[in-house]
């Protein structure tokens, strides 16, 4: 790990003139970061609003649903959801939340904003290709919610478009025509702007360091954004190509992933020589690593924020950035876990299973060493603070469902059931949404300039955390009774019991939703109004709390900073900072003993 | 506020596994000569990933109860012993429960997977549709019929596309909507798609397969209680995937013995 010899390349372009080169149109990472986040933001009304309805419908299937008849005449005729609709609502959920949301805000979002900063650099190693990744996520978001206004409907054969329902075209019922079309064109954009944003990181990271910032040195969200990177190179890699495959099938007679002798809608279809198993191989090889793309990044900002709330280094920072390593590794072993079922060969189960059991060890570690953090601490109950503990928490929850669903044996029983949505929403949902919490009410105030209002802050987070354990614990009983997922009304004999639980689901759900209002008004607000923040309101050590709240255009005015400290130095008697228990990284000072 | 959340924190754990452990939703009972296995091994995953559930949310509730700060410029504490006995003690804990888990699962999932049907078994031809199931049973001639896609004609209730005209094999072959079996007798199905991938899947045999367009798909079981149970589809399939489902009756060897004569008498 040796130090860069040369300082931060010089900027890469002249501060910008005009509305829409400075807000709309911008080259800067900070307003591209801001960007990401805002799409986001508007992406994650929109996906839980659909989760809204679809609880709903599952706990009142025959109760009409004010308003949504105008919304949508053919999917909700009388306001009640037709089941191919349902389908749709799912369909759009899951794709929007995990490509919209979970991996642009985390990764895209926070990533553009705060990395660059905390390698001492002025801008992103590529600012053009930075913006260019911005606008083709927002064409992709665009031509996926499209789809809801086609007149063969809104794609619904999940998000991950198992062939060769998404393959065949229309004969394949409604869903099958241009709205399928639309969901591959925009995942395909989508991977192209993870291509070059990954790039832009990696290239960034290793490049762009200033003076001092050496690899050890590096905060742990800058490592968690690189290493995120590095699997996104992989993965998007593989779907885009992927998905390009699918839309031939679709739109140019191809037979990638359709076998001959299929008779759909009583028509032989012409095609021959393809396999709907090659898709469900491509889409997990990128499905499963995509789990991590969500997730890593909320590890690095949990440990960037632990300490400056523990007020305490974090309990072994290098077994941490192992830890990452280890999991970014093993998540391109563990595919097939998804396919147990599948009709692939089941002498792989085995294959696969036991490196999806191991890397519960690195996980694992990882667990302990946030909660080997609080120990001994000097906890300060912000509102991030409070974030990053339930997140250990929910990822303990939701990581422990994955020893059950590891196993093929045991599989052979979870599999498409509610466990399986329980298990996922946990530990890459869940989990991630707190990491983005956390996030937020921490780099806000650098961000905006302005601080978040900590007691509305405080009611997000426990009104959450009660809630989000009320919502998705139960999933789990559901799926051990058998209650088979992706139904839009449970008519089977033996599901009839379980709705008085989904009704209970929906409930918690409404009520959790009903509390990110807090949470929108609270980030809404302190755009405008609130007490300015200081530079450093926390007293953490990175190089983003060294300059100005927000920062200026280049990140440090002109005088990039030079590190001599890790990220980690909290708790050094005599140490610079206000309650002289910690130390900048761009101090000069030397740390006392920690 | 450390203690608001140490306390929520353990109310939710208590509530939680108290629940697991009460089975106050839990598994349908087993009519399978493998399902055992299956709810053992699940079992032992539970208790096992349970203390390590339980262990953890303690450890952090406890933590978070102690560890606030009180503004009195306490120094923080590290962990006793560092972090390398917490590494190891992770890997070799976690490390054993893995190697328990594969060592004995992997001998459930070979037992139902990877092992051959005994050669005895009933063997049923299995062809899953948007949105239904139908069954094939091969017949007194004991054999099976081509099948051939393009005679696919659900007017014609010809389901599975075979062409008695030609083929004499599958003039006695009888298809039913309703799985019938008899009792204590081993079972080898053949799945097959006719359009889209499907899955079959009847938690009281403790099974569940996909079907998959192109690919005939070996499956086998014994059923050793009688009754009537669901077949449920698992795998998207389309707007009536919620509601396509079969059932599966399982009766003593002279019912259904009797059974066979009746369809094929009917043929």
């Amino acid at each position: 790990m040796s130090h860069p010899t040369t300082v931060a390349a010089p900027h890469h372009h002249a501060p910008p003139q005009g509305f829409l080169r400075t807000h709309v149109f911008s080259l800067d990472h900070k307003v591209i970061g801001k960007q990401y986040l805002d799409l986001a933001l508007v992406a994650v009304c929109i996906g839980m609003l659909l989760s809204w309805l679809m609880r709903f419908h599952l706990a009142w299937p025959e109760t009409p649903i004010p308003g949504l008849a105008k919304l949508s005449p053919n999917g909700a005729a009388g306001g009640v959801i037709t089941p191919e609709y349902y389908l749709a609502l799912m369909t759009m959920h899951g794709t929007i939340m995990v490509f919209f949301v979970l991996t642009t805000a985390p990764f895209a979002g926070f990533g553009n904003y705060f990395l660059p900063i905390q390698v001492g650099a002025e801008d992103m190693a590529f600012p053009r290709i930075n913006m260019m990744s911005f606008w083709v996520t927002l064409v992709a978001f665009l031509v996926l919610i499209s789809g809801f206004f086609v007149g063969d409907g809104p794609p619904l054969s999940g998000w991950t478009a198992y062939a060769p329902l998404s393959a065949v075209g229309k004969d394949a019922g409604p869903g099958q025509g241009v709205g399928q079309t639309l969901w591959a064109v925009s995942i395909t954009l989508f991977c192209v702007a993870q291509l070059l944003g990954a790039l832009n990181f990696i290239t960034t990271t290793l490049d762009l360091r200033t003076k001092g910032m050496s690899l050890a040195r590096m905060p742990y969200s800058t490592w968690a954004w690189f290493i995120t990177s590095v699997i996104g190179l992989i993965a998007f890699a593989v779907l885009m190509p992927a998905c390009i495959l699918l839309i031939l099938d679709r739109v140019a007679g191809t037979s990638f992933f359709i076998p001959a002798g299929l008779v759909i809608s009583d028509r032989l279809q012409p095609h021959s020589g393809g396999s709907p198993l090659l898709w469900q191989h491509l889409f997990w090889f990128f499905g499963h690593p995509e789990v991590y793309i969500a997730i890593l990044p909320g590890f690095g900002i949990i440990s960037h924020i632990l300490p400056a709330f523990a007020r305490k280094p974090l309990l072994g920072p290098r077994v941490l950035i192992a830890c990452l390593v280890a999991i970014a590794f093993l998540s391109y072993t563990v595919w097939g876990h998804h396919m147990f079922l599948s009709g692939m060969n089941p002498f792989s189960a085995t294959l696969f299973s036991v490196p999806t059991l191991i890397i519960t060890i690195p996980a694992t570690i990882v667990t302990l060493l946030w909660i080997g953090t609080v120990y001994g601490a000097n906890l300060r109950f912000t509102t991030p603070a409070l974030f990053c503990l339930g997140f250990v928490s929910v990822f303990v929850s939701g990581g422990i469902s994955g020893f059950f669903l590891a196993q093929p044996s045991i599989d052979t029983y979870l599999h498409g059931t509610y466990f399986v949505v329980g298990h996922f929403h946990f530990v890459m949902g869940v989990a991630a949404m707190f990491g983005i919490f956390a996030g937020t009410y921490f780099w806000a105030p650098k961000m905006f300039g302005r601080m978040m209002n900590e007691t509305l802050g405080k009611w997000h987070f426990w009104l959450t955390f009660i809630g989000v354990y009320c919502v998705f614990m139960p999933m789990h009983y559901l799926g051990l009774a058998g209650n088979v997922r992706r139904y839009s009304a449970f008519t089977d004999d033996y599901l009839k019991p379980m709705i008085p639980l989904h009704q209970f689901i929906t409930i918690a759900a409404l009520c959790t939703g009903v509390a990110q209002l807090l949470f929108l008004f609270n980030l809404v607000r302190a755009r405008f109004r609130g007490p300015k923040a200081p530079d450093n309101p926390w007293e953490a050590t990175t190089l983003e709390w060294s300059t100005t709240s927000p920062p200026p255009f280049d990140n440090f005015g002109g005088r990039p900073p030079v590190v001599h400290h890790g990220p980690n130095e909290y708790g050094a008697t005599g140490a610079t900072g206000a309650t002289g228990d910690y130390v900048m990284q761009a101090s000069p000072q030397s740390a006392g003993p920690a | 506020m450390g203690k608001l959340f140490a306390v929520v924190l353990t109310i939710i754990t208590v509530v939680s596994t108290a629940l697991f452990v009460a089975h106050t939703w839990w598994l349908p009972v087993d009519i399978s000569a493998h399902g055992q296995a299956i709810d053992r091994q699940l079992s032992e995953t539970m208790v096992t990933s349970g203390v390590l559930f339980v262990l953890s949310q303690f450890a952090l509730a406890l933590f978070v109860w102690r560890y606030a700060d009180r503004g009195d410029g306490r120094k923080a504490k590290t962990f006793p012993g560092g972090v390398t006995p917490m590494v190891l003690f992770a890997t070799v804990l976690v490390g054993a429960e893995i190697l328990a888990l594969t060592f004995v699962g992997s001998k459930v999932w070979a037992g139902i997977y990877q092992t051959p049907p005994d050669p005895g078994s009933l063997q049923i031809d299995v062809q899953s549709e948007q949105f239904a199931f139908y069954f094939r049973y091969p017949g007194p001639d004991g054999k099976f019929g081509a099948t051939h896609p393009e005679l696919i004609n659900e007017a014609n209730e010809n389901y599975f596309g075979l062409d008695p005209a030609h083929d004499v094999s599958a003039r006695d072959d009888i298809v039913v909507p309703t799985l019938t079996i008899p009792v204590n007798r081993p079972i080898a199905l053949t799945l097959r798609a006719k359009d889209v991938s499907h899955a079959f899947y009847v938690p009281e045999l403790r099974i569940q397969q996909d079907f998959v367009p192109g690919l005939a798909i070996p499956l086998h079981f014994t059923a050793t209680d009688t009754g009537k149970h669901e077949i449920v589809c698992t795998q998207l399939c389309g707007l009536g995937h919620y509601n396509m489902r079969a059932y599966i009756e399982v009766i003593s060897q002279a019912a259904f013995d009797q059974w066979l004569k009746d369809k094929a008498a009917q043929q």
